[in-house]
């Protein structure tokens, strides 16, 4: 038991402390930090606006883990089906994005999508386009960068998961007469579910909340709640208002991780939980 | 909903000149084999020998290097195995573990989009011939191994397979009850009257289910025959000692029907040794066809080893003069004769008809069949 108390410790003081101070603070009326009350929450909940960004960007956070999750399983087929060669290569370049900081490649995708940036470039010399498109600050912008960032939290779960499939299981049921598509659909796809939905959360939370590339690739016009946050706590100095954001936020981000794996749970049969 | 069982009829299958390489390595070399509608084959051969190839050659997961595979006299190499009617009964069953024992029987019939009703008489009627009705709803991961082995069985029927292949199915089921399904699948096998193969490592196994054997050994067919025919008159020195067991002792043909043995008397074979004298060969001789006996010319003098009784019958181990092994099988209400270790003893042979004679050396039996790349 002894070696776990510094544990205990970091996870007290830089975890719980912190977040009992977000609470305190949260339960003040003004930004002066005068009254206890629940102002700050019903102000959330009764400005429109708020929600709205709330909601946006839970759905970023769905959209981007549905993405690729869509683009992983592809990926991991491959793998699978690869030789020792090409699965290093292939898990080299899913790591790639991992080896680097958030912000530059963040800026990498800056480069690229920018009204100068290579895709514009490319496109219009080669005709293909007329007038420079708008792909930076634009939600399609900050889902294609998110993508490619959090990919391997997604790709690498699911290929775990297919790796543990039996063989005989797909040859069983290509042998009882199943085109490839049922395969997928009634045997790889439930078996590497537990994958499939560990991999999911990841991306959930992780694109939910990826405050650098939603700020830059999105830019000012996109505010989602970690872009507010920021603005009430720095720019308006809102303390407590922002406080209550924060907690609203984490509330819902593992409010839905926890109802998505007890749902999984239910669901998913004959297979080892992830 | 009634259904006959006689709509189901087994193909009959030919292979031709299949050959296989996985890179520079020869899986299968020349295999040639027939079989019968109906017939219940075993392909038996020491793990690497290529049935396992064979299988997935069959079952059309690959496809040969060479030769042609045919199904009731039709070529089927480039037929993808999910259009093939063949039930595959894996080693480890390869139930689908997310769906309950009625969803897996009803696997290949919904793949085929047969109506509802009849996938639920079906897979009903297959269950109750498997005895598997009362775990319709149960999920494979609360099955025992037996149950999941005849569910497994049952999925593989359900299709009305012309051909039902079943790798080592027995491997994973404890010895007791190893028998019992054998004797059960084995009569489920013959009652839908479907072309079966077994693929084995296991020759008990192989003896008792099949109607005919066919041995592999390093990619090549050894021998295809009976059992019987197959334990009484093996066609190689592998197969002599790969089939039930057997004693091998050296010796040198000295005349046309003599056989001078290392370990001391010389045989008189009681027929011709079919080889020129002076060739060293090695006999094969089981052990239930030795009996103890007195010290007469012709017996063959052992130091005893050690006696094991197995149950119905006692093993005895001896070693000649050369150094050989020696095993005597004999029926433990005849086993009169108690031997004790570092005894002498005088063992006769009682039928020399069913002593086999090769050309090849004891030594030489893991490399008698050289590979040909």
């Amino acid at each position: 038991m002894l070696p776990a108390v510094p544990l205990a410790a970091l996870f007290l003081a830089a975890f719980v402390l912190p977040l009992i101070a977000l609470v305190a603070i949260s339960l003040f009326r003004t930004s002066q930090f005068e009254e206890l009350s629940l102002a700050q929450y019903v102000r959330f909940f009764s400005d429109p606006f708020s929600i709205k960004v709330l909601t946006d960007t839970i759905w970023l956070g769905a959209e981007v883990a549905l993405v690729t999750l869509i683009i992983a399983y592809p990926i991991a087929l491959v793998y699978v089906a690869s030789g020792q060669l090409m699965r290093t290569l292939i898990t080299f370049l899913i790591m790639l994005p991992l080896l680097t900081s958030t912000v530059v490649r963040t800026f990498a995708w800056i480069v690229l999508l920018g009204r100068d940036g290579i895709i514009n470039t490319a496109m219009l010399s080669l005709g293909l386009w007329q007038a420079p498109a708008r792909l930076l600050y634009t939600w399609e912008g900050m889902v294609l960068a998110l993508i490619q960032i959090q990919l391997p939290l997604m790709a690498l779960p699911v290929i775990n998961s297919l790796l543990r499939l039996d063989g005989n299981l797909t040859r069983a049921a290509e042998g009882l007469g199943a085109s490839r598509a049922r395969i997928f659909v009634t045997v790889i796809l439930p078996l590497t579910l537990p994958g499939a939905i560990a991999g999911w959360l990841l991306v959930f939370a992780a694109a939910a909340t990826a405050f650098i590339t939603q700020t830059l690739v999105g830019g000012g016009r996109i505010i989602l709640m970690a872009s507010h946050i920021y603005q009430q706590a720095v720019g308006v100095q809102d303390w407590p208002f922002s406080a209550a954001l924060s907690l609203i936020f984490t509330l819902a981000v593992t409010g839905i991780v926890f109802a998505t794996g007890a749902l999984s749970r239910r669901y998913v049969r004959g297979v080892d939980a992830a | 909903m009634e259904l006959a069982l006689s709509d189901v009829r087994g193909l009959s299958l030919d292979l031709k000149g299949i050959g296989h390489a996985f890179g520079a390595t020869v899986a299968l070399d020349e295999i040639d084999l027939s079989v019968a509608a109906g017939e219940l084959i075993a392909l038996l051969g020491p793990s690497g020998c290529g049935k396992t190839t064979m299988l997935q050659i069959i079952a059309g997961f690959l496809r040969p290097s060479r030769g042609e595979v045919r199904f009731d006299g039709a070529r089927v190499e480039h037929v993808p195995a999910n259009r093939r009617r063949i039930g595959m009964v894996f080693q480890n069953y390869a139930l689908f573990p997310h769906l309950t024992v009625f969803e897996n029987v009803a696997y290949g019939l919904r793949a085929r989009k047969t109506a509802k009703n009849v996938v639920a008489a079906k897979v009903e009627q297959m269950l109750g011939l498997a005895q598997m009705a009362p775990f319709a709803r149960r999920l494979p991961g609360e099955l025992s191994g037996g149950q999941q082995q005849r569910v497994a069985l049952a999925r593989a029927l359900a299709i009305d397979p012309g051909l039902v292949l079943l790798d080592e199915p027995f491997s994973a089921l404890d010895k007791n009850l190893r028998l019992d399904m054998q004797i059960e699948i084995k009569s489920l096998l013959k009652t839908f009257g479907v072309t079966s193969i077994i693929v084995t490592h296991d020759q008990e196994e192989a003896l008792s289910m099949a109607d005919r054997i066919v041995v592999l050994n390093k990619g090549r067919i050894e021998q295809i025959d009976s059992p019987d025919a197959l334990y009484d008159r093996p066609a190689s020195l592998f197969i002599s000692n790969f089939i039930g067991h057997t004693n091998l002792l050296r010796g040198t043909v000295t005349d046309a029907d003599r056989v001078q043995l290392d370990a001391g008397p010389e045989l008189d074979l009681g027929r011709s040794a079919q080889r020129r004298r002076g060739t060293p060969v090695t006999i094969s001789v089981r052990p239930e066809n030795i009996l103890f006996g007195a010290e007469r010319p012709g017996a063959i003098p052992v130091t005893i080893r050690a006696t094991l009784p197995l149950g119905a019958v006692s093993v005895t181990e001896g070693v000649t003069a050369s150094g050989e092994a020696v095993k005597v099988s004999q029926a433990r209400a005849a086993g009169s004769a108690k031997t004790q270790a570092g005894e002498t003893a005088w063992l006769t042979i009682s039928d020399v008809s069913r002593v086999s004679i090769f050309s090849t050396p004891v030594d030489e039996l893991s490399l008698h069949h050289p590979r040909s790349i």
